[in-house]
């Protein structure tokens, strides 16, 4: 579904990402670990275009993705769960839902989608008229991927949805990331939170230093000792 | 706030009353308040937003000095000649804002991009004086007795006609603002002005949309200045462009209330009147006293009153019916 081949990003004079190829295959869940600073977050930017990738092949079903601009990418069925959630915090939860719907052929299905992620989040529903801002860290990460399912996407980019919040929450967190897969969607997740995720993905790649250093099963990977030895501190 | 009745019913208003008669001065207040009020609408469509553009002055005199200097030089009619202001206005617009938007230049920075387009215009009327008449001011050639109708040439004889064009003019802005508060575009910029990046990730075309509320803003103001021009028959740089003018914009809507839809409407009231007053009672004496007034009184507004004289009204007033509304919801159960 999609596909990176030899990518690279940066701002300005520094480079962020080097030669990243990557696959995400339709109806898979994949996640992307790696350190702080290893270029996480700038994947996710590259592949909604927010920045722009400097050199490499980039497509969604065979669409190329490196000279779309980031409203037609939403178009093409990708959605971008920002890192820190990033609602608009004077908005309230119904408003920030509708501009998850921004784009005409969402447009349309509005109310449909309303509904879709009403159900999926019935707090979202109850809170529906409270101003994004004021809502907890685990409600405003269900607002956010509310937000993004309502432009009907079949690819979900999450960009640490653990961050900052208290274990419990992210527990329900993953468990979301379960409830969206048996929706059909395809998902690509960054994470630093290592262990749990590799519970909920089918595959993993570490990125490190900007560079894609390994890859596999998740269930491999997560018995790997140098994955366990770095990443998950046993 | 925001209606179609209320300015209707106004305009209305303001019709009948001139029918009965207004004296000639408050008629010129009046008529010089509105079209002020026209343009103040235009700019708040883009204040409301977070884009604060110190730059309306320029738009403002380019459609005041197109309009005037085709028909002086081509004899070309108003209505051949606004359209044309206009479109000059909206590819001003596009030249200075796209290359803003689409490099994000936001905030301070764009309120100084456009502080130093205001300046532009202004010197280059200065520089032009030749065919402008520099800082002197221009005169549209009145059409005198001869065979050009009033019509043709937009010049009336009487106050009561242009206080009518001014009424719908005025209402037309009103109507106008009223469109982009329901509009999509007005969404899609609420979530832009919170955050740029969490817009484009959700689909919008940063860029566009604000391209297309600034194009909107100048073309709107570009008129006010061509009505400024057809109705005053005189312009000169300080009275429509420069800095001057580009504050008094900014303070008399934030005075009024940048987000209701007849806040900019009262920021006229209040400039004009405090304007006429300075003139009437200090006279020359103190020139550029209002602009020092401005000043002083939009820090104060900013810091005490961001919603503005209107806006902080409707606010008290919602709460006011909101508290009623509550406790006979209480004392009924």
């Amino acid at each position: 579904m999609l596909s990176l081949s030899n990518v690279n990003a940066g701002y300005g004079t520094f480079q962020a990402l080097f030669d990243c190829t990557l696959e995400v295959n339709a109806g898979e869940a994949v996640a992307v670990i790696g350190p702080n600073g290893a270029g996480k977050t700038t994947l996710m930017r590259v592949i909604s275009g927010l920045i722009p990738a400097r050199g490499g092949r980039m497509d969604m079903e065979g669409r190329d993705l490196v000279a779309t601009p980031p409203h037609r990418i939403v178009d093409l069925g990708i959605a971008h769960v920002p890192e820190n959630r990033r609602l608009f915090p004077r908005m309230s939860v119904e408003d920030n839902l509708r501009m998850g719907a921004f784009v005409p052929s969402a447009r349309a299905a509005f109310s449909r989608r309303l509904e879709f992620v009403y159900d999926l989040f019935p707090r979202m529903k109850e809170r529906r008229h409270q101003l994004a801002g004021t809502l907890s860290g685990g409600e405003q990460q269900m607002c956010a991927i509310g937000r993004a399912l309502m432009s009907e996407p079949k690819l979900l980019l999450l960009d640490e949805p653990s961050a900052g919040l208290a274990p419990v929450i992210v527990q329900r967190i993953f468990e979301l990331v379960r409830v969206i897969r048996e929706q059909g969607l395809t998902v690509l997740i960054v994470e630093q939170n290592v262990q749990q995720v590799l519970r909920v993905v089918d595959r993993a790649y570490v990125l490190e230093a900007g560079s894609i250093r390994m890859s596999g099963a998740a269930e491999e990977l997560a018995a790997s000792d140098e994955i366990r030895r770095l990443y998950m501190g046993l | 706030m925001n209606s179609v009745t209320l300015p209707v019913a106004f305009a209305a208003l303001l019709v009948v009353a001139a029918i009965v008669g207004i004296p000639s001065y408050p008629l010129h207040i009046m008529i010089v308040i509105l079209i002020w009020a026209f343009t103040y609408t235009g700019w708040s469509l883009m204040g409301r937003f977070g884009l604060v553009s110190l730059g309306h002055g320029a738009f403002m005199g380019l459609g005041a000095y197109a309009t005037a200097l085709l028909w002086n030089y081509a004899g070309m009619t108003p209505w051949l000649g606004i359209p044309i202001a206009l479109a000059l206005a909206a590819l001003l617009a596009v030249i200075v804002g796209y290359p803003c938007f689409k490099f994000r230049i936001t905030g301070h920075y764009f309120a100084l991009v456009t502080l130093a387009l205001t300046e532009v215009v202004r010197q280059t009327v200065i520089a032009t004086r030749d065919h402008t008449g520099g800082s002197l001011g221009f005169t549209p050639t009145p059409r005198g007795n001869d065979d050009t109708p009033s019509i043709v040439a937009l010049q009336f004889q009487d106050k009561e006609t242009w206080f009518l064009i001014a009424v719908a003019v005025w209402l037309v802005g009103l109507l106008i603002w009223r469109a982009v508060d329901r509009s999509m575009v007005r969404h899609a910029l609420d979530a832009v002005s919170e955050d740029e990046d969490s817009a484009a990730a959700a689909g919008i075309n940063v860029t566009w949309e604000k391209l297309k509320i600034t194009v909107l803003s100048a073309v709107m103001t570009a008129f006010g200045g061509a009505m400024y021009v057809q109705y005053q028959l005189f312009v000169a740089p300080d009275t429509v462009s420069g800095i001057g003018i580009s504050l008094q914009i900014v303070f008399a809507v934030v005075a009024g209330g940048v987000f209701t839809q007849f806040g900019p409407t009262f920021g006229a009231i209040i400039t004009l009147l405090l304007a006429e007053l300075l003139r009437i009672y200090i006279g020359t004496d103190a020139v550029g006293l209002d602009n020092a007034i401005y000043g002083v009184a939009l820090v104060l507004f900013i810091v005490f009153l961001p919603k503005g004289i209107l806006g902080s009204i409707e606010d008290a007033v919602r709460r006011r019916l909101d508290r009623q509304v509550r406790s006979s919801a209480t004392s009924g159960a």
